[in-house]
């Protein structure tokens, strides 16, 4: 194995139901239903996708949502917000476990 | 090495003439509705996606005699639409007779137009032109913001095109029922478009929104592998997958509906077509190959000359010059 991530493994994705076909099969038919137009839109979601695979950084899930958005008529511009909002929600999220931080500080300093 | 040696001679997929569907909706309808008329490859653009390579350098350039033989062609088997594009057409200098002649004999018209056109100075009588001649207008906007549309069709064209849609709104077009303005889409690079209607839903928000502007229809075209477009994707490597997304994305269903089963096209010189893009791509009819010859004799059924190309009217809700199919 030469590296981690393998572009190609990408279009492999569905070799993984050839250990366990029941779960797998279940598992994309609840992502089948997940991503269909519901209370969201198809589009809406794919954007929440693009934004959690910024936040769980996986290559394989940016590659395969950024495709999907721009086949959904989406542009670099509103893209990049939506990963700001991924970077935010990160960001904030860091900074408000500070407050766990500040109560052992308080609990502990005289 | 020749640039559509992969295009024709893969083994990556099926030969599109090969797919049961092609066999079976592979010639022309007895009656056919749209006589589309190419009457020049100059263009004041140089589009990224051009499957024609159109340009300021090109000269091509049809002449009357030719356009006289259409309009003839038109009336002895019945056409329904004449469907004048380029290039961009305005810049034949027989463009208004062709247009004066086609609306007198009450022809329905549509010209497909860059926008651009309209703001250079010796063209700005144009959309009153059109107006007055009340022709159906497909203009190309290929998204609703500046950086996307400059990035395909070359700096400053967003603007150009804002005003000149306001124009045709204030002269009635997309407001008035008998003047139509259609909208044409089509993807910024090597992927498939959006949904016809979801995409409509977000240009007609933002077109009026952010500047008042109104319209018909949105049409979404799919980019051809060909031409400037098909250069593109050798360039960038992007041939093979861009194939493949087509390919993956064939929808037997868009094939009965393929626009060249009803419909001809004429090259600058008379010479006869299935479509814009075996013109482009030089594979002429099989059949009589010069628009001239149709004078006299009856049109007969054809088979289609089908290339890999095809695969881009066929893949996901289907592509036309009238936009999705299926």
């Amino acid at each position: 194995m030469k590296t981690y991530y393998n572009p190609e493994d990408l279009a492999k994705f569905g070799n993984m139901g050839e250990d366990a076909p029941e779960m797998w099969k279940k598992f994309m038919e609840y992502y089948g239903q997940v991503f269909a137009a519901g209370a969201l839109t198809e589009k809406e979601k794919a954007l929440i996708a693009f934004a959690v695979a910024h936040a769980v950084q996986c290559p394989y899930c940016i590659d395969s949502y950024t495709q999907t958005l721009l086949q959904m008529g989406v542009n670099q511009e509103q893209m990049i917000e939506a990963v700001h909002v991924a970077a935010a929600i990160r960001g904030g999220a860091t900074l408000a476990h500070g407050m766990q931080a500040k109560n052992v500080i308080k609990n502990l300093e005289l | 090495m020749d640039k559509n040696t992969y295009l024709e001679h893969t083994e990556d997929f099926p030969h599109f003439s090969s797919r049961q569907e092609c066999k079976e909706f592979g010639m022309t309808h007895e009656q056919l509705d749209v006589l589309q008329v190419n009457i020049g490859e100059t263009c004041n653009l140089a589009c990224k996606h051009c499957h024609l390579t159109a340009g300021p350098v090109r000269t091509e350039t049809m002449s009357k005699e030719v356009m006289k033989a259409c309009l003839e062609v038109f009336d002895k088997h019945g056409f329904k639409t004449l469907d004048i594009t380029g290039g961009a057409p305005e810049l034949n200098p027989h463009f208004e007779w062709l247009v004066e002649e086609a609306t007198k004999r009450n022809i329905h018209t549509i010209v497909r137009t860059n926008l651009v056109i309209l703001g250079e100075e010796k063209h700005r009588h144009i959309p009153e032109f059109y107006a007055r001649k009340k022709v159906e207008i497909v203009a190309s906007l290929p998204y609703y913001t500046e950086k996307d549309t400059d990035r395909q069709r070359g700096s400053g064209v967003f603007a150009t095109s804002i005003s000149a849609l306001q124009i045709l709104n204030d002269l009635g077009y997309g407001k008035s029922p008998d003047l139509i303005l259609n909208l044409v889409y089509n993807p910024g690079g090597a992927f498939l478009p959006p949904g016809q209607s979801s995409l409509t839903v977000d240009f007609r928000n933002k077109l009026f929104d952010l500047y008042g502007i109104s319209f018909n229809q949105l049409f979404t075209i799919t980019n051809n592998p060909i031409g400037r477009f098909g250069d593109f994707l050798e360039r960038t490597d992007n041939m093979k997958a861009y194939m493949s997304r087509l390919v993956s994305a064939f929808n037997p269903k868009a094939v009965e509906n393929m626009m060249c089963r009803s419909q001809l096209s004429v090259g600058w010189d008379g010479t006869l077509y299935d479509c814009d893009f075996n013109l482009a791509l030089g594979l002429p009819v099989d059949g009589i190959l010069r628009i001239q010859d149709l004078r006299e004799t009856s049109l007969e059924i054809r088979k289609i000359v089908f290339g890999n190309h095809c695969y881009a009217c066929t893949a996901g809700a289907g592509s036309s010059c009238g936009g999705a199919t299926a």
